[in-house]
Parts: structure tokens; sequence; C-alpha cells
């Protein structure tokens, strides 16, 4: 076809998309925490004692860090999703969950004894937290790859790696009301392990799917 | 950016605002001035060969089409149309197994040199229409090849203008999903 055919083409199509831009995220988080909700209820539920941990400042501390890795990576996910709208002013913002978590470690560290590092480092609950965390948050991964396909991502597998990043923030705020080990050692080790399972198949979700 | 750059980005701008509020022949100008400056970029990316530029270009104008709500209407235009026609070439390459390195201060020459000219070589008309179910295939070429409006093509083959608008749409989508493919 010549490129003079084809614009009368592109000319004549005047179908919208049936969800415009403005509405398709917020239903996509809406449906992202929704799903995530349902995994959590269904299987783990919220700790017996969650009134009172609320209460201690190491268990304030898991969500403050939780939402601030989600709140960096959302606007990341959504410039991502917009050709030539940079998304790398905004990548400083990815340090904040980090240096939070690093400085709630070198607290730690200071507070308690050396000799009871290892258990609160180890706790109770690693083996769970490495699988829940992934469980709850491949399905809000999965949400947030196919409403990237609505968007014309050009770096797929960045888009992708920020998504599973996203959705870590999610599933972790989840399961930190249900795991009982809170120090900043645990959640530096074992929420990370999660995290990396979760960025992994990001990327390679948007090396798969991603493409337009 | 020169002065001519900056008039051109207003002049597009406001061409495809209005064409997003409805005006088909804006939006036809639009598609023309964009194909011209994609063709010269790709061109004088392609250097190697094996690529035709033109497949570029009508890859680069279909996926501006079916994205077109990516663009915000506060937004410069240039820079998201240079974003797409840099993936879609990018894409092109990997395809045929090269890797490309693509900076973004490469194009800012070729923004003062659209090519207008297509191809001497006449496309093959079939190749971007083989893929398409025999509905499709009628409505898509009635449209582009034979230039018949949306009214003529529904009286022509006995649709509904409705079910026109319908195939043209999903031909147009599979196509670019094909242009993907090989």
């Amino acid at each position: 076809m010549k490129t003079r055919d084809l614009i009368k083409a592109l000319e004549a199509d005047t179908a919208r998309p049936r969800l415009a831009s403005g509405i398709i995220w917020p239903l996509a988080g809406g449906a992202a925490v929704l799903v995530a909700a349902v995994v959590f209820f269904a299987t783990i539920g919220p700790r017996s004692d969650i009134g009172d941990a609320m209460e201690t400042v190491r268990v304030q501390f898991k969500f403050v860090y939780t939402l601030a890795l989600a709140a960096s990576a959302l606007p990341i996910v959504l410039a991502s999703a917009r050709p030539g709208s940079s998304p790398w002013h905004l990548a400083p913002w990815l340090l904040a969950a980090p240096l939070l978590l690093a400085g709630a470690v070198a607290t730690e560290l200071i507070a308690v004894p050396s000799q009871e590092w290892a258990v609160r480092l180890i706790g109770k609950n690693w083996f769970y937290c490495m699988m829940l965390i992934p469980l709850i948050g491949i399905g809000p991964l999965a949400i947030i790859l196919a409403t990237l396909r609505h968007g014309a991502p050009t770096r797929p597998i960045f888009s992708g790696a920020v998504a599973g990043l996203l959705a870590s923030g999610l599933a972790a705020t989840f399961y930190a009301a249900h795991c009982t080990d809170d120090s900043p050692l645990f959640v530096a080790v074992w929420y990370t392990i999660g995290f990396a399972v979760l960025t992994g198949l990001g990327a390679l979700g948007g090396r798969l799917f991603l493409r337009w | 950016m020169s002065s001519v750059t900056g008039k051109d980005e207003d002049d597009l701008s406001r061409l495809l605002r209005a064409a997003v509020a409805g005006d088909e022949r804006a939006y036809a100008d639009f598609l023309h001035r964009i194909a011209a400056r994609v063709r010269g970029f790709a061109r004088r990316k392609i250097v190697k060969g094996g690529i035709d530029a033109e497949d570029v270009v009508q890859e680069t104008l279909l996926a501006i089409h079916l994205k077109r709500h990516t663009w915000r209407t506060d937004a410069p235009v240039l820079p998201w149309v240079y974003a797409i026609a840099r993936f879609k070439l990018i894409d092109a390459f990997r395809r045929r197994g090269q890797r490309i390195e693509l900076e973004i201060g490469d194009f800012v020459e070729t923004l003062a040199a659209p090519q207008p000219a297509e191809a001497a070589s006449e496309r093959d008309v079939t190749r971007a229409l083989d893929g398409l179910s025999p509905g499709q295939r009628s409505v898509v070429s009635a449209i582009s090849v034979e230039g018949r409006s949306i009214g003529e093509t529904a009286r022509h083959l006995g649709m509904s203008e409705t079910a026109v608008r319908v195939a043209l749409h999903r031909g147009l989508s599979a196509i670019a999903k094909r242009f993907g493919r090989n």
C-alpha cells in the first residue's frame, strides 16, 4: 500500500479507544488493590494483634517503606506509557524507599544488641515472606502490564520492571499487616527477595507482552 | 531548536489537536507532514539496507494513529512522534537481527529535512492487505487505494456505515500487528 493511501484509511478511521486514558489507570489501580486484597484475605489475612501492633514504630515503618516504594514507582509507570515523556527525571524518587530502609537498618543495629541481630534478621516467617509477596503481587502485576498495553511504552522491559516494583510495594503493604517479623533487618532481606522476583517477572512480562 | 522547527512544532500540535477534535482534513495534513519527517529520519538511519524506509514510515503512522490517545494535548508533539518513530525503527532493526543505538540528539538535524517524496518503487498493495479477512480487505482497499468515503464504501459493498467503520478499524489494527511479525 502506498503511504498516501494508508493516510486516507487512517483519516477515515475515527474510532476512539473504548476507555479514555484518564479513566483506565484509576480503574486499573482499583482492580489491582482489590485483587491483592482478595488474595491476602483468602490466604493469610492480618495478624491477630494488628491494632496493638500498629502502635509500634517498627510496624509503622514497614508501611511507610512499602507505601514509599509504591508511590515512587507509580508516576514512573505512568510516564513510561507515554512516548517522549522521559521518566528519567522521576527515577531518583526510586531511591527514597531504599534510603528509608537503610536508615531504619542503621537505627536497628544501634538500638539492638549485636547478639540479637541474627534472630531478628532470620525471624520466623522468612519462607512465607519470600513466597507470599510474589503471590499477592502477581495479580496486580498482570493488571498493570495489561494497562500498559493500552498505552505505548517505548522501553518495554524498563516499564515492566517498574511495574514489578509498583506491584511489590502494593503486595508488601498487605503482607506487612500479616507478618509478625517487624525488624528492619528482616524487611531488608526477605522483602527484598520478594521484590526482586516481582521486578524480574515484570521485566520478563514487559519483554513478552509490551510489544506494539 | 531553530525557530523553523518551533513554528513547525506549533503548527503540528495545532493540527493534531484539531484532528483529535474530529477535523479529518487537519488529521490528513498532520499525517502527511509527519510522514515526510519520519521518511527523512528513517532514510538517514538506514544505511546498511535490508530495511525499507517506507515500511518504517507506514508502521510509525499506524502506531501514531492507534496510540494517539497517549499524546497529551498540552505536550509538544514532535518528541512524541520521534519517540514512536525511534521505537519502530529499532524494532525493524531488531527483527532483522541488527542492533542500533539511537540517541535523541541524532534526529535533531533531520528535524529540518523532511522528505515529502515517497520512494519511486511501487509499494506492493497486496502485502499490507494480505493478512486481512476478505471483508476487512475490501473495506480497507476501497477507502485507501480506491479513495472512497465511508458512505460510498458502504453503498458499494452493501454494508452499513457502522460495519464499514468497524471493519476499517479492525483491519488497520491487524495491519499494525502484522508489521511487527514479519
